[in-house]
């Protein structure tokens, strides 16, 4: 089975979050990424997996600046097979799903993995999008994903249960926590991460469709406050008037 | 203990001089630390075990021998690497990166540079995927900040093939369960030669040494060689005298230098931590003055000792660092590791104490790091060596009468 993975950068967990540019760009000065959870704990190591059980071959892409090479370098260690990169700003949803769409419809994949969203704009587009584009069904959010020749069997979760459905590859799926576990890359993935192949490749032309007004940190957590419990009527004020909840 | 929430300072961006690749390799070292080692290391220190099902685990990330070359079974990395394992590794546990070190640098460093072909071929790559464990035996009962005195010996058996091994070494990390044994040992002209001891040769026995109460979830023991026949094939051929033993300290006391540092770092990013959490009149305890002078002391002492370590991990990687560069950052390293270990305890006040927090282990474990390797003023005395010219060591022992 060919399979594509999709793999976008996140501001690794402990950064510290700024902005730049009046407010309407990210600040990635002294900023630290790590490979989207989401990419590679799930969609890359159950595309390993999948390899490992039925065959095949896997191939990691992501839109993104020759600074993003650590992030594929990584993704390469864990035990993707070549990395593809599109050597362009991911400026949004629309412009990244339609790159990575070009690629995979001129290479021909039998099964797109995306994670369910990235850490960072929290957008869950890209996959959805890469579907539309490449005309091929998309599942979101699969929690589990099995291979018999062309036929997926996939899970879902849903409110109160879970949710079986069964499709024909190619298809494009998005990955949720449950699809497989975390791997660490060892020693000997690392060493043979130096010499896999790394395709830099030029984008397309895509429009760009949006752009961003500003954006605004959340407001400081305050202190906590302590309500004796005889005093509800206390709560029920403050609760109103000052957290304005109720 | 807690949820390992630990990442390392980095206070003058010292990231931007690292590779991607170095950074790889620290980040799934510290991975697999947090998964593998962090939820049942204070159990191992408690009951005083070594967790010897991590030993694949560490041959897996590359902690055994990480500049071995490629074709004897190493990842042939650099010896920037090899110090970011060790960090990762003490920054949990000073006895896992003892047993890291010890197989690194003091097992397979004198099997790579001064071994034959033949024992490359035969103890390398087992020994990077911890398939067989070694240890190295210097230290002798009554000599271990003066090796060269060593009274363990060998003489040829007089068979043409083997020679006969007799003698004790002391304080010997990994010793109760290593496969093999680089001992150093004197000929019969007085001359320092590697001998590789298996276990199972008749008349070599390796018992545990009990009742530490530092770097309990290392093991340690000793070496006990009564008329072992050991082949000739298995002494080093490639460099003898007491030089050989000190080049492999070497390599292992760069990677202490890294170590230490480590442990250090963990102290201050949980102290940090406590400090903003734990509320005390009225207020976090990270906003009294006193605790910020600690807090504020102990990142600066930790970046100049991460300047210093990744400029003598450049140095080492040029093939330049010095015995004397190397002796400097490995006293200075676990000094204020131990300063950073007890201030930190303090932040933590009572609960600093229990091992829900790693710190009171890291300053016992510290103990052992500061006499090990040449103890504190010993590495004193080689700076003062190398800056005056002049050998302090030894001394006539005055007439008393
Ligand atoms: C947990 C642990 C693990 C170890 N693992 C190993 C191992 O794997 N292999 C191995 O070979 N050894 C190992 N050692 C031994 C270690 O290297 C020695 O303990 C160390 O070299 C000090 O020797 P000593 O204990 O005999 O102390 P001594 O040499 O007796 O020193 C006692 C004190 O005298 C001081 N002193 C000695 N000489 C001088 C001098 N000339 N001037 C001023 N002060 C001096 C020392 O600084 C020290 O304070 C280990 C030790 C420990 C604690």
């Amino acid at each position: 089975m060919k399979i594509l993975v999709c793999i976008s950068k996140s501001p690794d967990t402990t950064s510290k979050i700024a902005f730049t540019d009046n407010n309407t760009k990210f600040d990635e000065n002294g900023v630290q990424y790590i490979v989207n959870p989401y990419d590679e704990w799930y969609a890359l190591v159950r595309a390993l997996e999948l390899k490992e059980t039925i065959g095949g071959n896997v191939t990691i892409v992501t839109v993104g600046n020759a600074g993003d090479e650590a992030i594929i370098r990584k993704a390469l260690a864990i035990g993707a097979d070549e990395a593809v990169r599109i050597d362009a700003d991911p400026t949004d949803a629309y412009f990244t799903a339609i790159q990575i769409a070009e690629y995979a419809k001129a290479n021909g994949f039998d099964l797109v993995l995306t994670g369910k969203e990235t850490i960072n704009y929290n957008g869950s587009q890209v996959g959805g999008m890469i579907a539309e584009a490449m005309d091929l069904p998309f599942i979101s959010l699969a929690t589990k994903l099995d291979a018999v020749g062309s036929t997926l069997t996939l899970e879902r979760e849903i409110v109160g249960g879970v949710q079986v459905l069964e499709v024909q590859s190619p298809v494009v799926v998005s990955c949720a926590k449950g699809m497989a576990e975390q791997r660490i890359p060892n020693m000997r993935g690392i060493m043979a991460a130096r010499t896999k192949p790394l395709h830099v490749i030029a984008p397309v032309a895509v429009d760009l469709l949006t752009s961003y007004t500003t954006y605004t940190m959340p407001n400081t957590k305050s202190a906590c406050k302590i309500i004796d419990p005889s005093n509800m009527d206390e709560l029920v004020e403050l609760l109103h008037n000052e957290a304005k909840v109720i | 203990m807690r949820t390992d929430l630990y990442t390392h300072p980095d206070y003058f961006n010292m990231d931007d001089l690292l590779s991607d690749e170095h950074k790889l390799v620290r980040d799934s070292a510290r991975a697999w630390v947090k998964k593998e080692v962090s939820p049942i290391i204070d159990e191992h220190y408690e009951k005083a075990t070594f967790p010897n099902n991590l030993l694949s685990g560490l041959g897996e990330i590359g902690a055994f021998g990480p500049y071995i070359p490629e074709e004897y079974g190493g990842p042939g990395l650099d010896h920037i690497s090899y110090g970011l394992i060790m960090q990762e590794l003490e920054r949990c546990d000073s006895g896992l990166r003892s047993t890291a070190s010890v197989q690194s640098s003091l097992v397979m460093y004198p099997i790579w540079k001064y071994g034959s072909e033949e024992q490359k071929q035969k103890y390398l790559p087992k020994l990077a995927t911890g398939e067989m464990m070694g240890c190295f035996g210097l230290t002798e009962p009554d000599h271990g900040s003066n090796p060269g005195g060593m009274t363990t010996n060998f003489k040829d058996a007089g068979d043409g093939e083997n020679v006969i091994l007799n003698g004790a070494k002391m304080w010997i990390s990994n010793a109760p369960f290593a496969d093999i044994a680089v001992v150093w040992a004197k000929d019969e002209t007085g001359r320092i030669y590697g001998i590789v001891v298996e276990r199972g040769m008749e008349g070599f026995s390796t018992p545990e040494m009990h009742g530490k109460l530092s770097l309990r979830a290392s093991s340690t023991g000793e070496l006990i060689f009564v008329d072992v026949k050991v082949p000739k094939s298995h002494i080093l051929p490639g460099r003898s005298g007491l030089g050989a033993p000190l080049s492999c300290l070497d390599s292992a006391r760069f990677g202490i230098a890294w170590g230490a540092l480590g442990a250090a770092m963990d102290c201050y990013d949980q102290a940090l931590r406590y400090s903003k959490e734990r509320t005390q009149f009225g207020v976090p305890i990270g906003a009294f003055q006193l605790i910020q002078k600690k807090l504020a002391e102990m990142i600066t002492e930790i970046t100049k000792a991460q300047l210093l370590t990744l400029r003598l991990g450049q140095l080492r990687n040029e093939g330049k660092a010095t015995s004397a560069q190397i002796s400097m950052a490995k006293r200075n390293n676990v000094e204020i590791a131990l300063n950073i270990a007890r201030e930190a305890r303090q932040i933590h006040g009572g609960m600093g104490i229990t091992s829900e927090y790693s710190i009171m282990r890291h300053m016992a474990n510290l103990e052992s790091v500061v006499t090990y390797e040449g103890t504190h003023d010993i590495h004193l005395l080689i700076t003062g060596m190398d800056i005056t010219g002049i050998p302090a060591f030894t001394r006539e022992m005055p007439d008393l009468k």
